[in-house]
């Protein structure tokens, strides 16, 4: 008999599995769930995108690109950063098309961290900044954000986090799950807390294109001084509707994107190429329709909002990505068993705000990547749950 | 407000109340609106897309390609009234290419249709030729799906 615990690796161990598969895996278990728990674009990817892709295949691009992607397809992501949100790379030297936007975290993180150094993570966050920080033997430093402040992070809360150990910041907004956003002021108060230092920021501007109200995205790396200690990390899964590609990048500093690419070129060789070809076509002419998938969202945002907060879930309005954060703590439940007890009852699937780091503990992510009759559905069976606390 | 069109073509039982949500508007601005898109003929009816294979509704119907000859003060557009004035005709388009108008017709059975075509439809002086072809199957109709519905096929990913 082979003893894997004793074999595998107790640092790869001890990551605790996510609290989100536990719930996924029990809503696939029953019948007539409707969730809002799929955090992907519900829309096909655009058809030119698509079909992008199947010339590729058809002119019989099979082989592997440049370990760092194509040049063209850098070049262009170089392109867009500058006209979309005014930050400038070399896309030979500071571009790095990677296996998601997942990828390039994994390899920022790895390239930047040695055994000992504080990683600062603001939560509730994406689950995966954590377990990959902890792989590092790094010291992971959660910051909580409340939703007083809009679940954004303050320069009070980082200061007092920050020690001569601390390394790296992650910046994950627009926030999964919270939909929180940085507007420009928030970004320049954090920025002057880390400009006298030495710590790095991995900026994860996935969710950069969906932002509401009329305002752009801002990253932080476009604010004086900042730019030399940021990696910018994005990909195609949100603005394009391209989760299945499998398609990000990094752009940051070249010292730091040589260790990534290194890093990069040994676990994966290269992003699919078929992908890289249908990202070209996606930053040279989707701009339309990433305008109206964001139009689309912003409808759902505005229903769902005012929905659940007529049913007295209230929800802080959320400026970005296409997830609500509502409080459930009128319920007076936790955010497992209201999230437990909703599925069993009503048969609806949402996430427990707590999956996403403790401080959502007393919320619950709702995605509303989802048809509007579909929202409508699962408004109808929370309304009838609340009915029977 | 295009976007407010855009909703109710896609569902128009959407009540004011949740398009004034969605679109970020007023309920009074939203209904002011609609009214006004009736009264210039904008929004010129609500039906639902009603399957009608899934019920026990006899129900047949073809698409009819018909070249007509215009004749002095009897154009297109008064032939395609005398057409379009029967019950039995569903659509009616003038159309650019081989035929003049298309016109969709309905009826109980392939005979109803038959004859409508050839005692209604082929006798009218300006009608020069009718081509009727009958609809087997409806995909889709109007953008909505009617041959199958539509899945979410994403799967769970946790992130």
């Amino acid at each position: 008999m082979m003893d894997y615990d004793s074999l595998l690796s107790k640092k790869v161990m001890e990551i605790k599995p996510s609290g989100i598969r536990r719930f996924f895996d029990i809503a696939s278990e029953m019948d007539n769930v409707i969730s809002l728990g799929v955090g992907e674009p519900n829309f096909r990817t655009p058809w030119a995108i698509r079909h992008a892709g199947i010339q590729s295949l058809e002119k019989g691009h099979t082989w592997y690109t440049a370990n760092a992607g194509l040049a063209e397809l850098r070049e262009e992501i170089a392109k867009y950063l500058d006209r979309r949100f005014q930050i400038r790379y070399d896309s030979k030297k500071e571009v790095l098309v990677t296996v998601g936007g997942s990828e390039a975290i994994d390899l920022m993180i790895r390239a930047c961290v040695n055994p000992g150094d504080e990683v600062l993570i603001p939560e509730p966050c994406f689950v995966a900044y954590s377990p990959i920080a902890s792989l590092t033997n790094a010291t992971v430093v959660p910051i909580e954000t409340k939703a007083e402040d809009g679940f954004r992070l303050t320069a009070k809360a980082l200061r007092e986090k920050i020690t001569p150990r601390t390394k790296l910041l992650v910046l994950p907004f627009p926030n999964n799950p919270t939909g929180a956003v940085m507007h420009r002021e928030h970004l320049e108060e954090i920025a002057q807390v880390l400009r006298d230092t030495n710590i790095l920021v991995l900026s994860d501007e996935i969710y950069a294109e969906l932002t509401f109200g009329g305002r752009d995205h801002v990253s932080i790396a476009s604010l004086p001084g900042m730019w030399e200690r940021t990696v910018v990390v994005s990909g195609f899964s949100k603005a394009f509707a391209m989760t299945g590609w499998r398609l990000g990048y990094a752009a940051g500093p070249a010292p730091i994107m040589k260790q990534m690419t290194k890093v990069h070129q040994f676990a994966i060789m290269c992003a699919p190429t078929t992908s890289q070809h249908a990202a070209v076509e996606a930053l040279r002419s989707c701009e339309e329709e990433v305008v109206n998938m964001r139009e689309e969202y912003d409808m759902r945002r505005h229903f769902i909002v005012d929905g659940l907060n007529k049913l007295g879930l209230t929800c802080f309005d959320p400026e970005g990505a296409f997830y609500v954060f509502p409080s459930i703590q009128s319920t007076g439940l936790s955010s497992e068993d209201f999230c437990q007890k909703l599925l069993h009852a009503q048969r609806v699937a949402v996430v427990p705000g707590n999956s996403f780091g403790e401080s959502g503990e007393g919320f619950v992510r709702i995605s509303y990547a989802y048809s509007i009759e579909h929202l409508m559905e699962a408004l109808k069976r929370i309304e009838a749950f609340l009915k029977t606390l | 407000m295009d976007k407010l069109l855009n909703l109710l073509d896609k569902n128009c039982r959407l009540t004011n109340e949740q398009l004034a949500v969605m679109l970020d508007e007023p309920v009074s601005k939203v209904a002011a609106a609609i009214e006004n898109y009736e009264a210039q003929g904008i929004i010129r009816g609500y039906k639902a897309a009603i399957d009608w294979d899934k019920t026990d509704r006899e129900y047949v119907i073809a698409r009819i390609e018909i070249r007509v000859i215009p004749m002095r003060d009897h154009g297109f557009d008064e032939i395609a009234r005398t057409i379009y004035s029967f019950d039995e005709v569903e659509t009616c388009y003038l159309m650019s290419g081989g035929y003049d108008l298309a016109v969709t017709v309905s009826g109980k059975s392939f005979k109803d249709v038959a004859l409508f075509v050839s005692q209604k439809l082929a006798p009218i002086d300006a009608v020069q030729s009718t081509a009727t072809h009958f609809v087997l199957k409806k995909y889709k109709e109007r953008g909505v799906l009617l041959a199958e519905k539509e899945r979410d096929m994403r799967e769970d990913a946790v992130l």
